[in-house]
């Protein structure tokens, strides 16, 4: 089994996991996989961030949720500009489809939920996740990164999730 | 004649209004803190009543300069800057309202 294959079973494991296990050395994507990555990362969590602005009542789950959608946005864009540049195609990946169904499981999930019970599970799972993201970034997606640009978008990436990671946190906190 | 004495009123003027303005402008001073990747640089500042302080943002994410008293709330787009002038004494703690463990504080000298 590849770390990819492992990165996807960690993330549908998502709740539970804490560290991803991932071997950097066995992760291979390449950089139209790692393109379609992040991308779709980044998507998933702006289509959570738009459920929590519809169904939350919290203004600080409101707030969270309005800046996730600002900051993939603005990621997105770089990354499309980037990829549209390098002429680099976004490929397809066992990882990519991983993440869309789980994230497909968690927005069913949440989908049922309400009031505080929405909001602690948005939240956690956004920690959760954030850091899920994080901890690929950091171990497998970085490093494998050929190009340059790619990877200097990647790095900013994570120091903008990371901020977002300790945000949710900090949510996490105010509503215990 | 008259020309002589239009240049000399001007020379006048000028001489009063450097004496009233220059001191103003030479005190006052612009104090530039970076807003990169997620953070101020440099997060704690001096500055003196008069100052004024400029975020420029490096960042491709929009950020904001807020007071923590709600004093001022500088919005700071990608890429663009944003400024405040301080007009009183004490410390003042700011934060950014979109990434709200982003800290930074003023500390502003009579």
């Amino acid at each position: 089994m590849n770390a990819l294959n492992r990165l996807g079973i960690a993330l549908a494991g998502l709740m539970l996991t804490t560290t991803l296990g991932l071997a950097a050395e066995n992760a291979k994507p390449t950089d139209p996989q790692i393109a379609h990555i992040a991308y779709t990362a980044d998507n998933i969590d702006i289509k959570a961030a738009e459920l929590a602005v519809k169904t939350s009542k919290n203004k600080a789950v409101q707030d969270f949720a309005k800046d996730m959608i600002r900051d993939h946005e603005a990621v997105n864009k770089q990354a499309l500009a980037l990829v549209a540049k390098l002429k680099v195609k976004p490929e397809d990946n066992a990882t990519s489809q991983a993440l869309v169904k789980q994230a497909d499981a968690t927005q069913a999930h949440l989908a049922t939920l309400k009031g505080a019970a929405f909001d602690k599970a948005y939240v956690d799972n956004e920690v959760a996740y954030h850091h899920a993201v994080n901890t690929a970034l950091e171990t497998t997606l970085i490093p494998a990164a050929q190009n340059a640009e790619l990877k200097e978008l990647l790095s900013t990436g994570l120091q903008i999730f990371k901020g977002h990671e300790d945000h949710a946190r900090m949510v996490a906190g105010e509503l215990k | 004649m008259t020309g002589g004495r239009g240049r000399r009123r001007a020379c006048v003027v000028l001489a009063l209004a450097g004496v009233f303005l220059l001191p103003d402008l030479a005190a006052a001073e612009t104090i530039t803190v970076q807003v990169t990747k997620l953070a101020f640089v440099p997060a704690a500042i001096t500055a003196k009543v008069g100052d004024t302080v400029e975020w420029v943002n490096k960042d491709f994410v929009a950020h904001t300069a807020t007071a923590t008293d709600k004093g001022f709330d500088v919005k700071l787009p990608a890429g663009k800057t944003g400024s405040v002038t301080v007009t009183k004494a004490g410390t003042i703690p700011y934060f950014c309202r979109f990434h709200p463990m982003m800290k930074g504080a003023i500390e502003v000298k009579e």
